[in-house]
């Protein structure tokens, strides 16, 4: 069995490379914090900036998916000379940067925001390590409000029920909206669509969607799943219904999802260095 | 038969105006929700059968029509005998045969039966002269209560399609989306975004597929102007929506109403089927060769449907959840093509600016805010409904020359308008001219044309208290500052009416709405703080009672409010006995009353019956009561 410990991981780390400058693409130059940073266009501000190494904080935001926009917590201000001293509160990890804008990602207003926010967050899971962390990078060490008679972890940044529908299975979405809002299988029954492949329980920042796993099976959202070994190494990397769902995906052949990815790695390996024997042999 | 040239349009109004004149006499019917609810129904059956079987619809050519809302509510059933439109409020089946006989057959009117100005106590005859109607002006519910909504001949001897034939046969795209722009017609959403730079945006955006949508998720509480519209005069929004295709270069569209509004989606069910069948709407439109079909998409009644991102994931069959607007609709909308959504009331105004040109519409309203606008008066009023009034009119005028003033002419509180996410106006405010800028200055909005009159029992924490509760349950919960910030907000809130009020708490609401403001994705959760930041704005110190005294000055939050019977005032008329319904009050008639306060549950209902004045309320607190008495 295994399972992380709850706030392990979280803030984007920032080296998602998007940002670099390819040559031959269009670029824009943006001002973030006084500094000229220049990027490929389309590239959003919140990687703009962490291209030139300054820190927003984020929840919900995540390398491999699209943009969602909803914990609020990377806000900035953003204005223009043009705009003869107004400035608007965007999310950066939406607005994409455009040429002679000028970002600031510490005006009193953003602080406040940001701070209101994990304030918020706070009282909604005030035992989650996480939110505990960042809330006291923005001085807040009890929250100003009514805490959660029923403290939870999740902080619904939807990034379980995101990456299930990124991965084409949407088994589990968010339910009831407002304050009654959750994360959950379709009328809280087990989900039939489920594969079992974690991916939901991985990517969440709070590791708040408990799962046990071993060589021979695994049970998340009240299911059991069936280990698939390896039919080299013999270790039980994937579930019988991930391999099943791959297979039934596209053309690739099932016998290439058994393998594991380490021995796959393996066996790519020990091809190339035989081809390159071959070549050496041929010279 | 179908319309495919603009002499064939005109053939068909001819026939339209010649049936018309044939029914030398008409009785309207009003068979909006709000007169239908109270019985008009069988008003109209009644008409229909008395005047059968006496003949009157054959010899002097009466007909009986059911209308769309009149917009009187407050008098309903209403009744308009035409030509010579005298109106009769409040009729039952049982006076029909008694009109029939006066006003059909001899016309003589029936006194009774008319409407009796509260000021002067005169009965007015005519629709007209009725002062709720006689400050109105009707653009966008110009043939709503003149027409049979199902009836599109009607329409069209009405007027219906002529601004349609002028944009499509005389105008091209540009020219129309011009006129739309010298009229100076805004957003009629509430937001009061110029029309024409939307239409503008979406005609110069790349791509051969877009669309035209009308938003009809009408949801603030107490608002029902696009109902109205939809239900009463289903062709104007259809109209309006062929001269938007036309000028933006769409050829589909979506007509998004709510589920609640059932006979919304009947009557625009049948006028989209009548509109096709004769050319008027779907393919070759006017034989000009230009194609434009509508569906209408039914939501299911979520209240942040109504803002535009969310609306468009909603008709592509998606939960219903705001996204970042940083990229328009105009270019990316209704499943990421350009979109054009107007408001109901947006829609029914094109027509008319096509029809009768822009500079006659730009004639009415203010600077800025041009035209005219639709609002739903309800709350403390005497004469509740639905009016049209030309941008600029003093709130003043609008509350006591149309609504009347305040029921039992008690002092004006304050207005509420823009619904939830809108603010109160105080009464120093009253002269102001009601249009988007005066509004937004007073830290209200128009919003979406609600106004909520309140009196002096109107406690200000508990009114925003309320919209907020509504809010709540009304976000849709993606986003942080919305989702928690409303529940916390509404937590504080909870608080201070039930005497748990903190110092601190108002510069926590302060501090908390500012967050909200800034940091939450959609309208929804930016214009939240509204209601409690305009109340706070204007009526701190009621504020400041609930939290430093636990005491509310209205008397109106119960857990801090006690009655109390002032025995020299108290004649026995026993009328606060029968009224409480918490068996709370002892005496008989003729003899003194006293309140049981144990038992008492200070709902008011006595305080708000005694014909003396002689019960009084006081703070519950000890705090409150010893500062009081001190």
């Amino acid at each position: 069995m295994s399972t992380a410990s709850r706030g392990e991981r979280g803030q984007g780390t920032g080296d998602r490379g998007q940002a670099t400058v390819q040559p031959g693409t269009a670029t824009v130059t943006v001002t973030i914090d006084g500094r000229p940073v220049k990027v490929p266009e389309g590239t959003t501000l919140l990687n703009a900036a962490r291209d030139a190494g300054i820190a927003i904080p984020t929840l919900c935001d995540h390398e491999g998916l699209e943009p969602w926009g909803g914990c609020r917590l990377c806000v900035v201000d953003i204005t223009r000379t043009s705009w003869e001293g107004w400035s608007k509160m965007v999310v950066s990890c939406m607005y994409a940067a455009e040429d002679g804008l000028v970002v600031m990602t510490g005006t009193e207003r953003v602080k406040l925001t940001r701070r209101v926010v994990l304030d918020l967050l706070l009282a909604r899971c005030p035992e989650t390590p996480l939110i505990q962390k960042l809330a006291r990078e923005y001085g807040v060490d009890r929250t100003s409000y009514q805490a959660n008679p029923d403290p939870t972890d999740c902080i619904l940044c939807a990034l379980c029920t995101r990456v299930c529908d990124h991965l084409g299975i949407a088994a589990i979405s968010t339910v009831n909206r407002g304050a009654g809002k959750e994360v959950a299988p379709p009328f809280h029954e087990p989900p039939p669509d489920c594969i079992g492949c974690l991916a939901c329980a991985e990517i969440c920042p709070t590791s708040c969607i408990p799962f046990t796993t071993s060589d021979t099976s695994r049970a998340i959202w009240d299911r059991a799943f069936e280990m698939l070994r390896c039919p080299t190494c013999g270790r039980a990397h994937i579930t019988v219904a991930q391999a099943d769902f791959f297979a039934n995906s596209g053309d690739v052949p099932r016998s290439y999802f058994e393998t594991c990815d380490a021995c796959k790695r393996r066996q790519t390996a020990a091809t190339f260095a035989k081809l390159q024997v071959l070549q050496g042999g041929a010279r | 038969m179908r319309v495919d040239s603009r002499s064939a349009f005109e053939t068909l109004r001819a026939e339209a105006l010649r049936r018309g004149k044939e029914r030398s006499r008409e009785v309207l019917v009003c068979c909006g929700t709000g007169c239908l609810a109270n019985g008009s129904a069988k008003v109209a059956d009644a008409f229909t059968a008395e005047l059968a079987a006496r003949g009157l619809d054959a010899t002097v050519g009466t007909f009986t029509k059911r209308t769309g809302c009149h917009g009187f509510c407050e008098r309903g059933p209403l009744v308009v005998v035409q030509p010579e439109g005298i109106l009769y409020t409040q009729v039952k089946p049982k006076d029909v045969a008694e009109i029939c006989d006066a006003t059909i057959s001899r016309g003589e009117v029936v006194k009774r039966l008319l409407y009796k100005d509260p000021a002067d106590k005169r009965r007015v005859e005519r629709y007209g002269d009725v002062p709720f109607y006689a400050h109105q002006t009707r653009i966008a519910m110009r043939n709503i209560g003149k027409i049979d909504p199902t009836d599109l001949l009607d329409a069209i001897a009405h007027g219906a399609y002529g601004g349609m034939v002028r944009a499509l046969l005389d105008l091209d795209p540009e020219r129309v989306i011009a006129e739309v722009e010298r009229s100076g017609l805004r957003g009629r959403g509430g937001a009061g975004f110029a029309t024409a730079r939307k239409w503008k945006a979406c005609r110069a955006a790349r791509g051969e597929r877009k669309f035209v949508l009308c938003n009809g998720d009408e949801g603030d509480p107490g608002a029902f102007k696009d109902r109205s519209i939809m239900e009463g005069d289903p062709h104007s929004v259809l109209e309006g929506m062929v001269i938007g295709a036309w000028a933006v270069g769409a050829h589909e569209g979506f007509i998004y109403v709510r589920d609640e509004y059932p006979l919304a989606v009947v009557n625009l069910t049948v006028a989209i089927e009548q509109a096709k069948a004769h050319g008027l709407l779907g393919t070759d439109i006017l034989g000009t060769g230009f194609d434009f079909d509508v569906r209408i998409s039914r939501g299911g009644g979520a209240f942040v449907c109504g803002e535009s991102s969310a609306l468009m994931r909603s008709i592509e069959g998606r939960v219903g959840e705001p996204r970042a607007k940083y990229v328009h609709a105009t270019d990316r909308g209704l499943f990421d093509l350009p979109t054009v959504l107007n408001n109901v009331e947006t829609w029914a105004h094109i027509g008319a600016i096509l029809e009768h040109g822009w500079q006659w519409f730009a004639a009415f309203g203010t600077e800025k805010s041009k035209g005219t606008k639709a609002f739903s008066l309800v709350g403390k009023v005497k004469n509740t409904g639905l009016i049209e009034l030309p941008m600029g009119m003093t709130l003043r005028k609008i509350i006591y020359d149309i609504g009347g003033g305040i029921i039992d002419d008690r002092p004006f509180k304050a207005v509420q308008t823009g619904g939830p996410s809108g603010g109160c106006v105080p009464e120093s405010l009253l002269d102001l001219p009601v249009d988007y800028e005066k509004l937004t200055e007073a830290g209200s909005m128009m919003g979406s044309g609600g106004m909520i009159v309140m009196d002096d029992r109107t406690c200000m924490v508990d009114v925003a208290r309320y919209f907020l509760k509504f809010l709540t349950e009304e976000s849709c919960g993606k986003c942080v500052p919305c989702r928690e910030g409303l529940k916390q907000m509404l937590a504080i809130f909870e608080d201070l009416v039930a005497g748990r009020g903190r110092v601190g708490d108002i510069e926590r609401i302060e501090e908390l709405s500012a967050g909200m403001q800034w940091g939450s994705l959609c309208e929804l959760g930016k214009s939240a703080p509204n209601p409690v930041l305009s109340t706070l704005r204007y009526f701190r110190p009621e504020y400041e009672a609930h939290i430093y005294t636990q005491a509310c000055p209205a008397g109106m939050c119960r857990d801090l409010t006690a009655y109390e019977i002032l025995p020299d005032a108290c004649d026995g008329c026993h009328l606060c006995f029968k009224a409480c319904p918490a068996d709370a009050i002892a005496g008989k008639v003729k003899e003194k009353h006293v309140i049981l306060q144990e038992k008492c549950i200070s709902c008011g209902a006595c305080y708000d019956v005694c014909p003396t004045q002689a019960i009084r309320f006081f703070p519950k607190h000890p705090v409150a009561a010893a500062r009081e008495a001190s």
